[in-house]
């Protein structure tokens, strides 16, 4: 009976059964989103969200490639949490994340070039993302692997939320584009409407995460930290 | 000769700094910078690092990876391209060099290590180390030496940036911030008017 149990794929199918989102799976997806916002509450994967929203669409590709990643990275390394030894932990997690960023690297070079141009190092640098490393450590190491799942997607979901946000606003005010589609109208520059140069240069993203995080914490107010 | 090392040095401090200009390294740029001397030990830790991880990281890709790198090893290896292993390779030197510099640290510098040691292990997923190992294998550099003052001039930005916003964190603790926006809110937002501060050395031409 005991090895039965240790068998990661019965342990998998096992942990599935009665319905599939209880209770507490839904908040285990619905939680990052607001409350626990990977961004604006934990503070981790700062560095690609800020570097990459001047357009909504590599925002986008982003998001879609950080879902991939903490997806699958969170049930490999929940399925192997019992086989890792405590003390190379972290070299472990890193070679597991790496070769997921590796694969979803080859694949947008072969299939959308010029997006995967546009995002240049960034791709890459989802290996250190802290997001999927945090949750690794704090979630996927002690947790089962259909929790793990869910976790791992609604925090990349939190993190894609703000991430096209940020973006959207970015390129709606900095180009008067969305998705490299104009949708303001011409009148409206005739009118003397102009872009906003300034949305398009780095340090907006930054205020622009500011002025989010002053929203959701004026609406939530249990966020507020003392200093 | 001296004078293209100056220029690539100033220019990895001021004008491409990984904090303000790429937003490299700001998962620990924001948690560490509570007070001005955690700030200055994680500083230090990072130009540390990125001065033996970018040269190395250097060697490895130019002899090992990149395409014909192989070409010492025999003629038949001439034609191997493995610059897709490039990534594996990166993350792996730093984090088992981070290890072997803090095992070193602690064996002969107890009082250093006392300072630098708790920041040592945040240093292998701090995105800045691997962003100088990547940004290298993109510049093209033309030697070791380069690839070790960029790597030193990065790391010197990085310090820069960490040092300032921990000065003026601890200042505000004096000021009357809107509630909602205290901590990470305003750090955000003084972050990105720094930012807009350091866009005036674009205009520098070296």
């Amino acid at each position: 009976m005991k090895k039965f149990n240790k068998n990661p794929l019965l342990l998998f199918i096992s942990s599935i059964k009665g319905p599939i989102l209880s209770k507490k799976d839904r908040k285990l997806l619905k939680d990052p989103l607001d409350d626990n916002n990977p961004i604006t509450v934990q503070v981790l994967g700062i560095c690609s969200a800020l570097a990459i929203t001047v357009q909504l669409k590599p925002a986008v590709v982003m998001t879609i490639s950080v879902i991939f990643v903490m997806a699958c990275s969170n049930v490999i390394i929940s399925v192997l949490r019992n086989l890792i030894p405590n003390r190379i932990r972290i070299i472990v997690f890193l070679v597991v994340i790496s070769s997921l960023v590796a694969l979803v690297d080859q694949f947008l070079k072969a299939y959308a070039y010029d997006v995967s141009k546009e995002l240049s190092i960034f791709i890459g640098l989802i290996v250190t993302n802290c997001i999927v490393m945090g949750r690794l450590e704090a979630f996927a190491l002690g947790n089962g692997v259909w929790k793990s799942f869910l976790d791992g997607v609604g925090n990349a979901f939190g993190y894609g939320i703000i991430l096209i946000a940020v973006a959207f606003f970015r390129e709606l005010l900095g180009s008067g584009n969305l998705w490299g589609i104009q949708v303001i109208p011409d009148f409206v520059y005739d009118f003397g409407y102009e872009n906003n140069g300034l949305m398009l240069l780095s340090p907006m993203a930054l205020i622009t995460v500011g002025i989010i995080i002053w929203i959701q914490r004026s609406r939530n107010r249990t966020l507020i930290e003392d200093n | 000769m001296w004078e293209q090392y100056a220029n690539l040095f100033v220019k990895s401090i001021f004008i491409e700094n990984m904090v303000f200009a790429y937003f490299l390294g700001m998962c620990s740029y924001l948690a560490i910078s509570k007070t001005l001397k955690n700030g200055v030990g994680m500083g230090l830790a990072v130009i540390f690092v990125l001065t033996i991880t970018v040269p190395l990281n250097y060697l490895i890709y130019e002899y090992l990876l990149v395409d014909g790198a192989l070409k010492w090893a025999g003629p038949e290896f001439a034609e191997l391209d493995l610059s897709f292993l490039s990534l594996i390779m990166f993350i792996a030197v730093i984090a088992s060099m981070v290890q072997l510099v803090e095992m070193i640290v602690e064996k002969f510098s107890p009082s250093l290590y006392g300072s630098l040691g708790i920041f040592l292990p945040l240093i292998a997923v701090n995105c800045a180390i691997l962003g100088g190992s990547l940004f290298m294998q993109i510049k093209d550099f033309s030697g070791i030496s380069e690839a070790a003052v960029y790597g030193f001039g990065s790391g010197v930005g990085w310090f820069l940036a960490i040092v300032a916003i921990a000065a003026i964190r601890e200042k505000m603790a004096y000021s009357n911030v809107p509630a909602p926006l205290r901590g990470l809110g305003i750090t955000f937002i003084i972050t990105g008017l720094m930012a807009l501060g350091f866009m005036s050395f674009m205009g520098i031409k070296l």
